[in-house]
């Protein structure tokens, strides 16, 4: 017999998202974990704009819609005037990467105890498939559409190793959700990530590699494959910055 | 006699009275004092200090602190509070309560240092995208400063609303003797967050954006009706009417008594609130005034296209000239007003409106 996997009960109802995208799942997944870590009553989402924007629509839980890429700066306002409460942004990688890269990377530099999970689709997905900072070398999107030229353009972007490298910071990670055992690791992460702030260790993130098969022009299946056998060689799973072991 | 206070540390030290939890911000010429005094200051009242990245990143930490529920403060000058707009507009839109002071310095693009109030537009017209407004109260003096500090949470949290101070570049550098106000003691929002989700949300996709905008727009009206600040004098036997606010002001002030010693028939109105416009001052004006006159630091004339509008709407049947006396910057002498004033009556100086 298999575990029952009950819905956690600060999902109220669908999500607006395509079919096959991974944002679904990478939500569940936090929710899970504060549920399981008693904080589902006791969350506030900042949320960016891109398709993050559907968490909002689809959570009874605190949440506050943030302009454009700015939600690690809102968090560290709800964190400073409301420590007891676990501030979690969401946010794509066009609007933490992007535009919002001052606001995500100063948030880690000052190693605020907020926690920054970012949907990694290597690609702008709400505005219909533009590249981001993130979208792979020869990637074909609407604004690359003989394929990115990296040298002209720049290379994908790799945060959570830089803010691990450079920056005093508790946590960070990359997590995929193109298989059961990768969805089930990703999860071990957002909840390390959640424990750490809750042990106010500082700042953690976590990114999540999601499939975006309506912009990329595939399945739903050769998204996943994709995730599999292209952009996890680049984008490695793991952690890069592991909790201090507390004695 | 009060003890003396730097403006801009006196209008730091009324907030963190004022139960003000959280500042956020960036250095900037003539604001960058408040930051100073609060980064020591509210950590020794159980507050937080940010020094932000950018005024971009100072705005939407007061945002979150907003949301939350909490007294929340941002100050700067010129370019930096154009950072904020977008900010601004958010807090509009989710009608979060938060302070902003704006110490104004003349100029376009990254402009000068001099004390101006050449952003008045921007302030009283909204500023960021959208169809919004800020309540903007402007002080002439530093205890009014400290007052309008109090009275500006007041009005932010009464109406869910940005207020904002704007102040001016000589009013924070210069000192006065002031009474400083006691602490008072500011508890989380009701409808804030709390993590604990009180109140319930609707999605960002699910938003009736027609009846919001006109709810908004009632409750703008509202304030328009109720919140109209101003000091006046002699406006019922006036044949000029001076209006001016702020430092600029307390000079026309001087001018107008001045010209009513030596016979003139002047009166004054000193806008306290430069949005709502005290359009109600007008309607105690003389109703055959011959002119209004706005005085203004900035070079292209702001303020008198308001002016003009109101003696319009509170003198409907007659065609009342509105002048407009712009010194750039800086604060006008007295003596200048009054050499401006003997143009006018030569018609020397043409009405703008």
């Amino acid at each position: 017999m298999g575990k029952t996997r009950k819905t956690p009960s600060i999902i109220d109802k669908p999500m607006n998202f395509c079919p096959g995208c991974g944002h679904g799942i990478i939500i569940r997944l936090i929710c899970e974990v504060l549920e399981e870590l008693g904080q589902d009553n006791n969350v506030i989402f900042p949320i960016g704009v891109g398709c993050s924007s559907n968490l909002g629509g689809g959570l009874v839980a605190d949440r506050f819609h943030c302009s454009h890429g700015r939600a690690a700066a809102v968090a560290s306002g709800m964190k400073a005037v409301s420590p007891e409460n676990i501030i979690v942004s969401y946010q794509g990688d066009g609007d933490a990467y992007s535009i919002g890269i001052a606001e995500t990377i100063n948030a880690a530099y000052r190693n605020e105890n907020i926690t920054v999970v970012t949907v990694n689709n290597t690609n702008f997905g709400m505005t219909g498939g533009q590249m981001s900072w993130t979208t792979m070398p020869k990637q074909k999107t609407t604004t690359s559409q003989l394929g990115r030229d990296c040298d002209k353009t720049g290379y994908p972007m790799k945060f959570p190793e830089l803010v691990a490298s450079q920056f005093n910071i508790a946590y960070a990670a990359r997590g995929s959700v193109h298989s059961p055992a990768s969805i089930n690791k990703t999860k071990s992460y957002i909840k390390k990530a959640i424990e750490s702030q809750m042990n106010n260790e500082g700042y953690s993130v976590v990114e999540v590699m999601s499939p975006c098969p309506v912009n990329w022009n595939m399945t739903p299946v050769e998204a996943m494959d994709r995730i599999k056998n292209e952009l996890i060689d680049y984008f490695e799973l793991g952690e890069f910055k592991q909790r201090e072991v507390i004695k | 006699m009060g003890e003396m206070w730097k403006g801009n540390h006196a209008i730091a030290e009324a907030a963190v009275r004022a139960g003000c939890r959280l500042y956020a911000g960036y250095p900037i010429t003539p604001s960058t004092e408040i930051m100073e005094y609060l980064s020591a200051r509210l950590p020794e009242v159980g507050g937080s200090f940010i020094q932000a990245e950018s005024e971009l990143a100072g705005i939407n930490m007061i945002i979150g602190g907003a949301a939350c529920g909490y007294r929340s403060l941002t100050a700067s000058s010129g370019p930096g509070i154009s950072l904020k707009q977008e900010g601004m507009s958010v807090l509009a839109d989710e009608e979060l309560s938060a302070v902003v002071i704006n110490v104004v310095r003349y100029g376009n693009g990254l402009g000068t240092l001099y004390s101006a109030q050449c952003d008045y537009h921007r302030e009283t017209k909204g500023g960021g995208n959208g169809d919004y407004r800020v309540i903007v109260l402007c002080p002439s003096s530093i205890q009014e400063a400290i007052e309008h500090v109090f009275l500006a949470y007041d009005l932010a949290e009464k109406y869910r609303m940005v207020a904002m101070i704007m102040t001016e570049g000589a009013l924070g550098q210069m000192m006065e003797p002031i009474e400083m106000p006691d602490f008072i003691e500011k508890k989380r929002m009701p409808w804030a967050l709390d993590g604990h989700y009180s109140y319930k949300k609707i999605g960002i996709f699910d938003r009736n954006s027609m009846k919001e905008a006109i709810d908004l727009n009632q409750k703008y009206n509202t304030i328009k009706e109720n919140e109209q600040r101003w000091e006046s004098d002699n406006l019922d036997k006036a044949d000029y009417v001076f209006v001016s606010y702020g430092l600029p002001g307390e000079s026309t002030k001087g001018a107008v008594e001045q010209l009513r010693d030596e016979g003139y028939q002047v009166g004054f109105i000193r806008p306290i609130t430069a949005w709502p416009y005290p359009e109600k001052a007008f309607n105690l004006i003389n109703p055959n005034v011959k002119g209004i006159i706005t005085v203004e630091s900035n070079a292209t004339g702001q303020m008198v296209d308001d002016a003009a509008l109101s003696i319009k709407k509170t003198k409907r049947d007659k065609n009342v000239p509105t002048y407009c006396l712009p010194y750039v910057y800086g604060i006008p002498a007295i003596k200048e007003i009054k050499k401006d004033f003997m143009k006018i009556l030569s018609g020397e100086i043409k009405e703008v409106y």
